[in-house]
């Protein structure tokens, strides 16, 4: 270029005179640095003309000489490079023009194919979202009971009692030991608090009768729980005759009325004035229920009961709660008052009991000890959902990654392109990064959105009340951190992998990716169907175990059956009219009293004796105490011998065994039979067995059966058994029980459980296990499917071409698709056999955790495998049926 | 003051700079240079002289302006930057304080 201008001059007022000489001119060419040739060039000749005007040729020749000598080096000064070609800095990956034509392209992208998009951004968002959900799970388990100020110092005492190589652990514990606590040890605990159980009291304000659960707790509760008073103070509970309510009963009792200094009668039996509102306790603690605290002093100087047991070592009832002093530990003081119960009340049997503390923080996940007395309890549940998250998360990522890598190669001409305009690696990378973050961005915004739709879904399906944590940075950090990561995961390998293409190879046509580039993939699917394949046979077997539990024979008939707890004070005098009355209202067959409802097994007692007992054992039946009506009321079964009767006036020292209480005492009669007639002795008092029934389900139903004895005692009755008449209709029939029940207590709101539901109850947790592994399971399919949609639409569009020429050399649509299904099928079928181990093992440790549980046959095993495949059919062979349909003169034609 | 020392000759380029205001270029510095000064250098010395000054910063240079009679060949035209008009201000400022430091007498034997 410099060349043809020095050796073609255009200039106006020409001649040749006018020309300065040649060769120096082309010494100027050859030798001044080439950065500043063309100025330097054109400034000679300007001058030149100059010269030659003013002082004629030949001065003008020798100043254009001398002049050009001038600027040859090494007179000549350098012009730096840089300074010459200045567009070269700009050339930076992170221009902001450059990021918008990133973003530009990405949007285009995504829009161009939206199917993807929609998998990818979806895909990725249900996989975010059910990880949030987990998480949030997982925070509010974590957080429980986290509420109280002094979490970390507050504890419980508990009894670990070690019998016949068993080890139980017993948070019921006598009065005396409190006192004990309070005196021996003071400087160990700032608080001692004693507390009864929260349970149904009935608090009645003028004529307004509700049934609130509430608590008796020792005084100084207030201030170790930390309430929040809303009015009153914290000391409220000093004065017996006193009550503190909790914000929401207080709104129920008496609406916007000032509560302070009111009068209200609890459980219809004595007046407690309020002395305290305090502010509700939070869902995610212990003391959820308790709506109200009344003083431990009222309850120790009202219930007879309770008064006798302020001395009595065995009256195990009671629990302590207390909070550590300052600089004391839970250890250091567990090893304290280890024996403290042993020095004041010796065991005769010679078991072996320790007090200890039991720190609130482990109140909710080690709620449970094995028989080895290692705590366990919902821990489990924090692992296992915490893994399937993961989990769920993970499908989720190698969906997106997949999808990503597969969609890359497609664009293998535009990297081409880019390269040879003039785009370096760098720019390349960062473009594919910041599309990866923008889906990811995407979908991290639907999660959120969906979160927010589901949550209220899925705190019922948990029993939890949550939301998702705005305001907690540890929430955006870990959200806004996993998002970045999983852009990076996904965006690496387009980014790293593509940019390195050369681009003549891409744009000639030869470019070909290599034999084993699929090869992570299938790794990736492989994963993820074996996570789907094992959380589908987890949930089949948890469901199984669910429906196997509810079919167990209870031992009992539960429809119909209700039960109201008794309020009235002598319900002895009044049984028999009572009774008479419902039955002739024909609203039930029969009713009867007992000590504990049918779903409950309410107490277990040590002090049993028999003929043929080994003495060094301490023997632990249950028992209940019912009437003479109970066995026709509830229907239960019998082995042998008879119900009790009011024919037989022996019958009050009369007691019934189940079959598990027989098999326990080893009882038999003379020939071998069932124990009819023998003697059982409990706490010195002596039974008459007249009859053996079937086991009937008390506790849970996955434990196996307590040995259990039933006597007759009209006094200790907490409840009523009520079958309803079947050919009335259940309205009906409660209105009239309602109407009755008024007249004998018009003190008492009339209220009533199904017996069918409180059975129901039971599987509450084993049910919510299975609902929340159904719906991850559900969701963990969903989106491996979702992936598997998208590879196969990509590979059925890759392989257009060949299908074309398959099919114009003949062949069948039928063996098109089996050619475009062979490959998922076998990526199923490799997972399914990883799944089946894994999940053998997984489940048969869940399930050993029951004494009553289903096994675990072959064919659901096989079921699930064959389920997996028939989904991947199906997802699979929309897109290769639609392939192999495909007009071969529109797939060749385009070349 | 300034670091950048800058020579009689430079501060006599950079001067013209400024005067040509934006016409400024190797061959009209060499001309007012040879006009209002009376010096006649060579091309080389005030081709030098603007690159030095680009280099420390005192003048910009962009290229444009072909005319037919350089053949069609760009100039590049210099401009002063703030950081030269600074200089050159500082430097009349120093003089003139120099000046009025000057005693009388002395002042005189000038026009003498």
């Amino acid at each position: 270029m410099r060349s043809s201008n020095s050796t073609n001059p255009n200039r106006d007022d020409g001649g040749a005179a006018s020309r300065p000489p040649r060769w120096a001119r082309q010494l100027l060419i050859w030798f001044h640095p080439a950065q500043t040739l063309e100025e330097v060039e054109g400034d000679l000749d300007e001058l030149y003309t100059y010269w030659y005007r003013r002082k004629g040729k030949f001065q003008a020749t020798l100043h254009y000489v001398l002049n050009v000598i001038s600027v040859l080096p090494p007179f000549v000064r350098q012009r730096p490079e840089v300074t010459t070609y200045p567009s070269h800095r700009t050339t930076s990956f992170l221009h902001p023009t450059m990021l918008r034509n990133y973003f530009k392209i990405a949007f285009r992208n995504l829009t161009k194919n939206k199917v993807y998009s929609f998998i990818n951004i979806g895909g990725l968002a249900v996989g975010m979202a059910v990880a949030m959900l987990i998480g949030l799970w997982l925070y509010d388990e974590l957080s429980f009971n986290r509420h109280f100020q002094q979490y970390d110092r507050m504890a419980q005492v508990m009894q670990q009692e070690t019998a016949q190589g068993q080890i139980n652990m017993g948070r019921h514990l006598p009065i005396p030991l409190w006192n004990q606590l309070r005196t021996t040890y003071p400087d160990d605990f700032k608080h001692v608090v004693i507390s009864s159980w929260t349970g149904d009291h009935i608090l009645g304000y003028k004529d307004q009768k509700f049934t609130k659960k509430g608590n008796y707790l020792s005084a100084d509760a207030p201030d170790m729980l930390t309430l929040t008073m809303l009015k009153g103070t914290r000391a409220g509970l000093k004065d017996p005759a006193s009550i503190l309510l909790s914000e929401s009963v207080a709104q129920t009792l008496f609406g916007e009325d000032d509560p302070m200094g009111k009068i209200i009668s609890l459980d219809n039996k004595v007046n407690v004035t309020v002395t305290g509102v305090y502010e509700d306790l939070p869902y995610n603690t212990d003391f959820r229920d308790m709506t109200f605290i009344a003083p431990w002093d009222l309850l120790a100087s009202t219930d007879g009961w309770v008064k006798s047991g302020a001395t009595d070592w065995q009256q195990y009832a009671w629990q302590v709660l207390v909070e550590l002093a300052p600089g004391t530990s839970f250890e250091a003081v567990s090893a304290k008052i280890k024996t403290i119960k042993h020095r004041h009340s010796p065991d005769a049997t010679g078991s072996k009991t320790a007090m200890f503390l039991y720190p609130m923080a482990d109140w909710h996940l080690f709620s449970e000890w094995d028989k080895q007395g290692n705590p366990t309890g919902r821990i489990q549940f924090v692992w296992l959902f915490g893994i399937i998250g993961l989990f769920v998360l993970f499908l989720a990522c190698i969906n997106f990654m997949n999808l990503s890598t597969a969609r890359s190669e497609k664009r293998a001409k535009e990297v081409g392109i880019r390269k040879a305009v003039g785009s370096v690696r760098s720019q390349l990378i960062c473009q594919f990064l910041s599309e990866s973050f923008l889906v990811v961005a995407l979908a991290f915004v639907l999660a959120l959105l969906l979160v927010q739709i589901g949550l209220p879904w899925f705190n019922e399906l948990a029993d939890k009340q949550m939301s998702i944590l705005w305001g907690n940075p540890l929430f955006w950090g870990l959200g806004l951190g996993f998002s970045l990561l999983t852009g990076l995961v996904a965006g690496s390998y387009p980014a790293f992998y593509l940019s390195g293409f050369q681009p003549v190879k891409v744009l000639k046509g030869t470019f070909r990716v290599g034999r084993f580039a699929t090869v992570p993939r299938k790794v990736l699917v492989v994963v993820q169907f074996t996570v789907s394949v094992t959380l589908i046979i987890g949930t089949v077997i948890v469901f199984r175990q669910i429906q196997y539990a509810k079919n167990r024979p209870i031992g009992y008939d539960r429809t119909g059956l209700i039960t109201i707890p008794i309020h009235i004070p002598d319900v002895r005098n009044q049984y028999n009219t009572l009774r008479s009355e419902l039955i002739n209202s024909q609203a039930i067959v029969d009713m009867a009293t007992s000590s504990a409802p049918t779903t409950e097994l309410g107490y277990l007692d040590g002090g049993y004796n028999w003929e043929g007992k080994d003495p060094t054992t301490k023997a632990s039946l249950g028992v209940a105490a019912v009437t003479h009506d109970f066995g026709k009321t509830v229907g239960w079964q019998f082995i042998a011998g008879r119900d009790f009767s009011r024919q037989f006036s022996t019958d009050s020292a009369g007691m019934i065994l189940n079959q598990t209480a027989v098999n326990y005492m080893g009882l038999k009669n003379r020939n071998g039979g069932p124990p009819i007639g023998k003697t059982v002795t409990w706490n010195g008092r002596s039974f008459q067995v007249v009859g053996v029934i079937n086991d009937m389900v008390m506790e849970s139903p996955f434990t196996p059966i307590k040995p259990t004895v039933f006597i007759l005692n009209y006094r200790w009755a907490t409840v009523f058994t009520l079958k309803l008449n079947p050919e009335r209709s259940t309205t009906e029939s409660l209105g009239k029980i309602e109407a009755i029940f008024h007249q004998f207590d018009p003190n008492s709101p009339f209220e009533y459980k199904f017996s069918d539901q409180q059975y129901a109850l039971k599987f509450a947790t084993e049910e919510r296990i299975g609902g929340l592994a159904s719906v991850f399971a559900v969701l963990a399919i969903f989106i491996s499917c979702l992936g598997l949609f998208g590879l196969a639409s990509f590979v059925a569009e890759q392989r257009t071409k060949e299908i074309g020429v398959r099919k114009v050399l003949g062949a069948s649509v039928f063996s098109l698709w089996g050619l475009l299904s062979k490959d998922f099928l076998t990526l199923v079928i490799i997972s399914f056999l990883i799944a089946s181990p894994t999940a053998y093992y997984f489940l048969h440790k869940w399930l050993a955790t029951y004494e009553y549980r289903t096994g675990m046959p072959w064919w659901i095993f096989a079921l699930s495998g064959v389920g997996a495949l028939t989904i991947t059919l199906l997802t699979v062979s929309y897109q290769s049926i639609k392939a192999a349909l495909l007009d071969p003169v529109k797939s060749l034609r385009s070349e | 003051m300034r670091r950048t020392y800058l020579g009689e000759f430079e501060e006599i380029v950079l001067l013209l700079v400024a005067i040509l205001d934006g016409e400024a270029y190797g061959v009209t510095v060499s001309q007012e240079l040879e006009q209002q000064a009376g010096r006649i250098v060579t091309f080389g010395t005030v081709h030098n002289t603007l690159i030095r000054l680009e280099e420390k910063g005192f003048v910009t240079s962009s290229l444009g302006g072909a005319t037919t009679e350089r053949g069609g060949r760009r100039k590049r035209l210099f401009s002063v930057t703030a950081l030269g008009s600074q200089a050159l201000e500082d430097i009349q400022q120093l003089r003139t304080q120099l000046w009025q430091l000057m005693p009388p007498p002395n002042l005189q034997l000038r026009s003498v």
